[in-house]
């Protein structure tokens, strides 16, 4: 059995574009393994690369964090007023990447 | 031809001749402010007509906005870059209120495909400068705002000199480059600049360096990859959401002229036209790091965009060169191989959804660019399949060709190369059509629609 024992939920959501790149679904419920340290951001972007992201991952993450053009949103605010990359995630936190758009 | 087509044919010519003189007849009658004019600076009012005071009473009478916010309006100038799906709400809007000065900037001429969002040009003025266009419909609605119509393509050499003339400028532009621009010279000149974008059923608004807040660059110091970016002709809008996000870019503009209440700075307004929501969140502050905006910036001048961004400042398709003569056929080669029955697997490569609106006149395989990566082996042995069954003999010999074709020849292109790749130990030859379903349109069948 997997060390599933509790549970981080998050509403983990993809606007602007950034949806195609799972299959065109926009909100996703997520329940991460539970983990001795705390989820940071950093590992939830890992973990949606190998579980969520369906095509062309590049477009997704570049190095260690999202590709420029990604904003990412941590419960209605920039993630970069929370901490960015370090952020700890917390039970039911609605994680938002959205891809900014052009057009006009 | 037959004598009676090209009787025809010299009829709709001359049709085309009289509505082009006509447009060029009406983009002269234009009233439009020689650029010279502009550098003087206008005398304010301070005091309303009688006719504005009929005009503007529905919003006069407004507490917090009152003659003192009319007055404001009138003295303010306002840059609108783009005249297209949020430009054309966004000036409508400025102009009934009463802007003093209107400058509208585009590059481009009005098409057919522009008329179900850009909602100021009409179908006669197909062909006409979209900026003269979008100040006639103005004009009409409210003469007394001073329009400016530049026909021209903003860049690095005219920016500062165009933005120098405004209090307030607004990006309603399709492209990363010129939004990368606009943010520079608005902040090397001061302005502030409200962004609008829409795509598909999504839009977004903020205003950029506008009460110590952030620019676009503090947000974005990098651009996004080319292939990240889509743009309206290639994803498709709906046409009322630039037509929320332009009306909101107009009232952003007339609350920074009057002061009242509180404008989008630091926040982010996402539109999600499907779920019905308008969802504001909280952005980081200005960056002091920020090469334009922060306090040692090294951007002093305006730089080179399209170099900067790997992308071409206009959201016009380019065209893909990747295959070799000997792996295309053109529209016509393609309509003989129809004709003569010569047997040959036809793979659509378009989005599934766009199939209904035309198709070759052939049985085809719709195997969308898109998925083509996610699925190489359902892809090979539907393939395979089809190509058995046409081919002559029993062996494993395929003698028939994969022929890919998509709306404009780019896609079909990088469909060739997938696809041999998949196909490589079965020697089958694959190819595509050159300039796809545009160019059958325009060398085969005139009625085959476009879009």
């Amino acid at each position: 059995m997997p060390n599933l024992a509790s549970f981080i939920t998050n509403n983990s959501m993809l606007g602007g574009g950034a949806e195609l790149l799972c299959g065109n679904v926009k909100k996703h419920n997520i329940t991460l393994p539970k983990q001795d340290e705390k989820w940071l951001i950093k590992d939830l972007l890992i973990w949606i690369q190998k579980n969520i992201i369906k095509e062309r991952p590049e477009l997704f993450l570049q190095g260690n964090t999202v590709r420029p053009g990604i904003l990412v949103l941590i419960n209605d605010a920039d993630w970069e007023l929370m901490g960015e990359l370090d952020y700890e995630l917390e039970d039911n936190d609605r994680i938002i990447f959205i891809s900014t758009l052009h057009g006009g | 031809m037959n004598e009676e087509q090209l009787r025809n044919e010299l009829q709709n010519k001359e049709k085309e001749i009289q509505r082009l003189k006509k447009l060029l007849d009406e983009s002269a009658k234009l009233l439009t402010v020689p650029e010279n004019d502009l550098q003087k600076q206008k005398e304010k009012s301070e005091t309303l007509s009688k006719e504005d005071i009929s005009r503007y009473s529905r919003q006069l009478i407004l507490h917090d906005f009152g003659v003192k916010g009319q007055i404001a309006v009138k003295n303010t100038n306002v840059l609108i870059v783009g005249a297209g799906g949020l430009g054309c709400p966004a000036a409508i809007y400025l102009a009934a209120a009463g802007i003093g000065r209107l400058g509208v900037i585009d590059y481009d001429e009005v098409e057919l495909s522009n008329l179900h969002r850009q909602i100021l040009h009409t179908v006669d003025r197909v062909g006409l400068s979209k900026s003269v266009s979008v100040v006639h419909s103005c004009c009409r609605l409210n003469p007394s705002t001073e329009y400016v119509p530049y026909h021209l393509q903003l860049d690095s050499s005219n920016a500062l000199r165009i933005i120098e003339s405004y209090d307030i400028i607004l990006d309603a532009t399709d492209n990363v480059a010129t939004r990368y621009l606009l943010n520079d010279a608005c902040v090397l000149a001061g302005k502030p600049l409200v962004s609008g974008s829409a795509l598909r059923f999504e839009g977004q608004l903020t205003v950029y360096h506008h009460d110590g807040g952030p620019c676009y660059r503090c947000l974005y110091p990098q651009p996004p990859p080319s292939e990240a970016v889509t743009n309206c002709s290639e994803g498709g809008v709906l046409g009322v959401v630039p037509g929320i996000i332009g009306s909101l870019q107009a009232l952003e503009a007339i609350k920074i002229a009057t002061g009242i209440g509180t404008s989008f700075s630091q926040k982010l307004l996402m539109f999600d036209a499907l779920d019905g929501t308008f969802r504001t969140v909280k952005l980081r502050p200005r960056c002091k790091s920020c090469l334009v905006c922060g306090e040692n910036p090294t951007i002093s001048q305006l730089i080179d965009y399209e170099q900067f961004c790997g992308a071409k400042a206009t959201d016009k398709d380019h065209k893909l060169h990747i295959l070799e003569r000997s792996q295309r056929i053109s529209a016509k080669e393609y309509s003989e191989m129809v004709n003569n029955k010569k047997p040959h697997v036809l793979v659509d490569v378009r989005p599934a959804i766009e199939l209904d609106i035309c198709q070759l006149p052939h049985p085809m395989i719709n195997i969308p660019f898109t998925s083509l990566s996610r699925n190489i082996t359902e892809v090979k042995d539907q393939l395979l399949l089809k190509l058995k069954e046409l081919s002559s003999d029993d062996f494993h010999n395929y003698t028939v060709p994969v022929v890919c074709v998509c709306r404009r020849g780019n896609d079909s292109q990088l469909a060739v190369q997938q696809l041999m790749k998949i196909l490589a130990d079965d020697k089958v030859k694959v190819i595509d059509i050159k300039g796809g379903l545009h160019s059958w349109s325009k060398h085969v069948d005139s009625n085959f629609p476009i879009y």
